[in-house]
């Protein structure tokens, strides 16, 4: 009798248990997967394992001390998750912070951007046999965390911006550091893309697998890299331009069939395009001016004025006990991170703290089509697929 | 396409569906019947000018003092080829406490993990639903988090010996 | 190392179990169990800029059973807290512990319904790192600190267990 793979009865599949803590599924993700021999017939994510209550403590905390729990979310790009919820508030009180404060978030949000995809495919990579990939790509990180640690105090975790602008001024030798950083930067993702674009193992490994069309892409909420690498070319930034992403000139990189491939190279492209924007940013950006909003029910009143005037210190003991007050009202505002959309519903009652928040996390949608993605595909495929995804166990479970 | 002209829309189409519009900020939620939420998602879905071919999100907010208790929102928006900004309404429906809302996994995929979301979290029921349980929190948790009534601590507060849940029937 | 003496070229005398903790002490064969930001932290610690090998230890194993170093990097929650049990029964003795951040040591941030308050409640834990998340220096000065121990013969996964932490099956 000659043996396909149809012959295997139902009872022959065999259940294998992938994570959580498999070193492959970045952080804490389970896949219960029912195999055919190598190929996939069936698999079952859990997630959860790092669920937070992210959602619940954002009732408890005032607005700004929730930047800390943003921070922890995307942990691979915490400016923009930051950013995020800072223009998610500033909408809902109807403020806009100064032009400096917002060049300068924008400056973050990009390097940012850079951060998240430098690990992403270089994990990525790694996890198809390029270890090398991994180490370059780690080092332009590294470069980048000096840059955030000088300018915020933390590597990783910053709780940069405030509500209304930012809480300091930048450090003075800002541009120079950006300004090196990017000098090294461009040639390091060309070396990358050249070890890696027509590397046959990699070929073998990243073409077709995973492939997903565009209009499922759709009907599964993906957003950011995942979508655009299908072909479609929606970019929040280009859409409905937040900061100051209207007065910069990039491109949207697309890709076409919606593979890792096309992935791992929309996102090279994309760090490319980043440094493109941070290099009109340092050129556009004024030197001098105001980093937050003139309003002390928002932002802290300089130390020197809480130590002499009444008024000052009054409003400083306010917003230290009730922070900062939204009107009563809810809004949804969404930004291009990373992986996609990341937006914030906040539901405001008028007090200090928010009565309801609900993050979108862009890769909670996007893995949820993953069993379908790797349906059929060999168990090596899984891992490809994943990190490619870029899912993130902390944007994943909040 | 812009909110005003949605809700304006959507009015015309389904008569007696909308319960108010409200705008906030430049955004637009559109309140809409219990009976007619699913007619209301699949018009948005399938009108050609409207075409909210992404569900967004799916979510609820708990009013524990309101005899209907939550507010499911789903939060949907466009997303066009042809570059236009896409544009983004939010609907909104009222339930009591153990009542269950049609799914809409059949007309977003993105629903599934949204649905189930909201029934760990709320303990909200979509009828329909292919795979209604438990996705964060582990299989064996007691009480719906995000609820008001539930501590934030959970076990380790002293509320948590009075906070009781009925298990959705 | 604890060298008692030197005689000639060719022979050192020295208690042999100081021997074997000297060997033992610099060739930790790390687990990483990362979970959250505290995770990347220990990734730059591996990478090439902080380089764990200078201390014998960039043999990363992911297999509880050829690891003696747990690091736990990252918020442990109650969904999480039976794997990581069994990941510490699964390891072989001797075997040593670092609660990596400020979650690991004492649930951190996340005081709330869901997110253990500290792995000693679950495990034992021989070294424990400030931080949210420590800098990779700090890791690796705990990891100093932690092949001390070893060099020492100390560690808590030495001692008996206590009685009210019953052991898992592995």
């Amino acid at each position: 009798m000659q043996i396909t793979d149809d012959t295997l009865e139902d009872s022959q599949l065999m259940t294998i248990n992938f994570g959580p803590t498999h070193p492959a599924t970045h952080g804490t993700l389970h896949l219960i997967a029912r195999l055919d021999g190598e190929r996939i017939r069936d698999a079952e994510p859990i997630i959860g394992y790092l669920h937070r209550g992210k959602e619940k403590m954002g009732e408890h905390l005032k607005y700004n001390q929730y930047l800390t729990m943003t921070d922890r979310m995307n942990y691979l790009s915490p400016a923009l998750n930051n950013v995020g919820w800072c223009l998610a508030v500033e909408k809902l009180m109807g403020i806009t912070p100064p032009p400096r404060a917002r060049w300068v978030e924008t400056i973050a949000c990009e390097m940012a951007r850079i951060m998240d995809h430098m690990v992403c495919n270089g994990i990525n990579a790694f996890d198809v046999g390029a270890g090398t990939v991994f180490f370059y790509m780690f080092q332009q990180r590294e470069v980048l965390t000096d840059i955030f640690e000088k300018m915020t105090g933390a590597r990783l975790t910053i709780t940069w911006p405030r509500v209304g602008g930012l809480p300091y001024d930048l450090p003075a030798d800002f541009k120079d550091d950006v300004r090196k950083f990017l000098k090294g930067f461009y040639p390091i993702v060309d070396e990358c893309e050249k070890l890696l674009k027509n590397n046959r193992i990699f070929l073998d490994r990243t073409v077709g697998v995973g492939a997903i069309s565009k209009e499922r892409a759709i009907s599964y909420g993906y957003t950011g890299p995942c979508l655009r690498a299908c072909g479609v070319s929606y970019d929040l930034r280009k859409r409905e331009p937040y900061l100051c992403y209207d007065q910069v000139d990039f491109d949207v990189p697309t890709g076409e069939h919606g593979d890792c491939y096309d992935r791992f190279f929309v996102r090279m492209e994309e760090a490319r395009q980043s440094a493109r924007i941070i290099e009109q940013c340092l050129e556009k950006m004024p030197d001098e001016g105001p980093v937050a909003v003139d309003d002390y029910r928002v932002i802290l009143p300089p130390k020197e004025k809480v130590y002499k005037e009444m008024e000052a210190m009054i409003f400083h003991f306010k917003l230290v006990i009730d922070g900062v007050k939204p009107p009563p009202g809810e809004v949804y505002q969404g930004l291009e991170a990373g992986n996609g959309e990341l937006g914030f519903y906040i539901v405001s009652d008028g007090s200090g703290k928010p009565y309801r928040v609900k993050v979108r996390s862009p890769c909670y949608y996007i893995y949820s089509s993953y069993t379908e993605i790797i349906r059929g595909l060999m168990i090596s495929d899984v891992v490809a697929v994943l990190g490619s995804l870029n899912i993130i166990a902390g944007e994943l479970d909040r | 396409m812009n909110s005003a002209a949605i809700s304006a829309k959507v009015a015309g189409a389904i008569p007696g569906a909308c319960v108010e519009a409200l705008e906030f900020q430049g955004q637009t939620t559109l309140q809409v019947r219990r009976e007619s939420l699913k007619e209301v998602l699949a018009f948005l879905r399938d009108d050609p000018d409207i075409l909210m071919n992404q569900l967004l999100d799916v979510t609820a907010v708990d009013y524990p003092a309101r005899a209907d208790r939550f507010d499911v929102v789903y939060i949907l928006a466009s997303i066009r080829e042809d570059g236009l900004a896409p544009v983004r309404v939010r609907i909104k429906t009222r339930i009591p406490d153990g009542a269950a809302l049609p799914s809409v996994t059949d007309l977003w995929r993105s629903a599934d993990w949204g649905e189930r979301e909201c029934f760990d979290m709320f303990g909200i029921r979509f009828e329909g639903h292919p795979n209604l349980k438990r996705i964060l929190n582990p299989d064996n948790f007691y009480g719906y988090p995000l609820r008001k009534t539930f501590p934030l601590r959970g076990e380790r507060d002293p509320a948590f010996l009075e906070y009781k849940e009925t298990e959705p029937a | 190392m604890g060298v008692e003496l030197i005689r000639g070229d060719n022979f050192v005398t020295a208690r042999l179990a100081d021997v074997v903790n000297w060997a033992r002490k610099s060739s930790l064969w790390p687990f990483p169990f990362g979970t959250a930001c505290c995770g990347i932290e220990m990734m730059s610690t591996l990478a090439s800029r902080y380089d764990m090998a200078r201390f014998g230890a960039e043999a990363v194993r992911f297999s509880p059973r050829q690891a003696d170093l747990l690091i736990v990097a990252g918020t442990i929650c109650n969904k999480m807290a039976p794997v990581l049990k069994r990941i510490y029964d699964q390891m072989s003795q001797p075997k040593w512990v670092i609660a990596m951040g400020a979650c690991a040591s004492c649930g951190g941030i996340f005081d709330n319904y869901t997110v253990v308050q500290g792995i000693d409640q679950i495990i034992p834990v021989d070294m424990y790192v400030p931080g949210c998340p420590p800098s990779p220096q700090a890791l690796m000065y705990s990891f100093t600190k932690i092949q001390g121990l070893v060099q020492s013969g100390q560690g808590l996964s030495l001692d008996p267990m206590p009685e009210a932490v019953p052991s898992v099956p592995v």
